[in-house]
């Protein structure tokens, strides 16, 4: 039989794909929990970097789980602020975001950043030393040039003092939008104040780089090179979510709560020694 | 044909970016980090290496009609393996490649010698091949990387070799390595060199 027979071609082509569609999907399943365990392990790695409670990026498994047992997960309802009641391991809020079941459209008017939907509900992961919160890290998204950017904002205990940010996930131009993921440039967010008096976000990533004598310089991060559009997302992203129709409510109500007690570290600002 | 030389021969006299101007495009995506390349370059030399193997044990039952979509299967599924091999083991650096294992099955390289070479040659053979013209697309991808990781980031496989101007140091990168027409001026010099070692390979 020539094997340029129409039988001949479609046996060949039939059992080829059942062959290859085997192998992949053998692998596609079996490789599956090792892949989510990384990824899962790479968010948190990726939170801990962001906060700077974890300095070397190539930590090992048991080290990430070990500082990650200081950090708490909370889920909180974005329009009253309040923790709700949900178990913050089964909540997938970039789930939510998608589906158009769950999602809350952002209206135009608050959207400063272009994101157009997020969940309902955010997760906000509290630090703890000692009994005490001394760090608020958030979960963030924003759209840059190509990609969506998923990251975390480490904030102090006052809310408004930036300790860190990074991002774990995003598809922005190698050595130049990517460059958001440099250690260097991501060192300047820490010690930014993100919101003015009347606790609006005001951070911002400029073009060039930061005068440092200027007024406002606090509120200020030099911009990435070669990339406005990422930088301006970054802006975008920073301004949405600290704002009042994401974690604003919730860093309010924090604010509050902190103030009620008694440790008030507000103006306490750190001296300069040397 | 000799074993040998069928794996040493895409390196120079051969070879599949240099000579055959193959897989172009994948070398300026990935080359901006050594450890991308290095990870991009095992990849393409496992994916080109089994997609001949395989591709040259069935060539006899290959319809001449669905040949190519034959070889497109095999590299496809290849290509996803690796991927999904990468994602499980070496995650960061599988994260850090993104879109670019899986563009591993347009690159013109695998399906170039499958098509060429696996269609006409024994598995053995077919398999060397494939290593041999792996390797030649690495020594490419290798030379272009260490220029512009070195040039353009001052380090090498993310450690630092020049310190930058920025952290103190005296060196100020060289921001159009990290540009993907760079990749093509490198690759343009690697052409010359070759064929200035090489005269025979010069087109007339």
């Amino acid at each position: 039989m020539s094997k340029d027979t129409v039988s001949r071609t479609l046996i060949v082509a039939v059992s080829l794909c059942v062959v290859c569609s085997l192998l992949v999907s053998g692998a596609a399943v079996s490789l599956r929990p090792m892949q989510i365990e990384n990824q899962k392990l790479d968010i948190k790695k990726n939170l801990l970097l962001a906060s700077g409670l974890l300095k070397n990026s190539k930590a090992s498994k048991a080290e990430i789980e070990k500082i990650f047992e200081s950090v708490e997960a909370q889920v909180i309802d974005f329009k009253t602020g309040e923790v709700v009641d949900v178990d913050p391991e089964q909540y997938d809020e970039l789930k939510e975001a998608r589906d158009a079941k769950t999602r809350y459209n952002i209206p135009s008017s608050a959207d400063v950043g272009k994101i157009r939907a997020r969940a309902p509900y955010g997760k906000v992961y509290r630090v703890m030393e000692n009994g005490v919160v001394s760090m608020i890290v958030l979960p963030v998204f924003g759209k840059g040039l190509w990609s969506t950017m998923y990251g975390f904002v480490a904030l102090a205990p006052d809310t408004k003092t930036i300790k860190g940010l990074g991002f774990y996930q995003h598809g922005e131009t190698p050595g130049l939008g990517g460059e958001i993921e440099n250690p260097r440039w991501l060192a300047q967010w820490s010690g930014k104040q993100a919101f003015d008096e009347e606790y609006q976000p005001v951070v911002e990533v400029i073009k060039g780089s930061v005068d440092s004598t200027t007024p406002g310089n606090t509120h200020k991060v030099d911009g990435l090179s070669g990339a406005t559009i990422t930088s301006n997302g970054v802006t975008g992203m920073m301004q949405y979510w600290l704002g009042d129709d994401a974690y604003g409510p919730y860093l309010a109500q924090f604010r509050q709560g902190s103030a009620a007690t008694e440790f008030d570290t507000s103006f306490e600002t750190d001296e300069e020694v040397l | 044909m000799s074993i040998k030389k069928n794996l040493i021969d895409p390196i120079f006299n051969n070879n599949p970016i240099a000579l055959q101007i193959l897989g172009i495009c994948s070398a300026l995506a990935v080359t901006t980090k050594l450890e991308s390349v290095l990870v991009m370059c095992l990849a393409v030399i496992v994916v080109t290496a089994l997609s001949n193997f395989c591709v040259s044990l069935i060539r006899n039952n290959i319809p001449s009609s669905i040949r190519i979509i034959v070889q497109m299967t095999i590299i496809a599924s290849l290509v996803i393996l690796t991927d999904q091999v990468l994602k499980a083991f070496v995650y960061d650096v599988a994260k850090s490649m993104s879109v670019y294992i899986g563009l591993i099955i347009t690159n013109c390289i695998v399906m170039g010698r499958a098509e060429a070479y696996a269609m006409k040659n024994g598995p053995v053979m077919s398999l060397i091949d494939g290593i041999g013209n792996g390797l030649g697309y690495s020594i490419v991808l290798l030379f272009v990387g260490v220029f512009r990781e070195l040039l353009g980031s001052g380090a090498l496989l993310g450690i630092e070799i020049f310190k930058l101007k920025n952290a103190g140091g005296w060196f100020q990168p060289d921001g159009m390595f990290l540009l993907s027409p760079m990749a093509f001026f490198l690759i343009g010099f690697f052409i010359w060199g070759v064929r200035t070692w090489k005269p025979e390979q010069v087109e007339h």
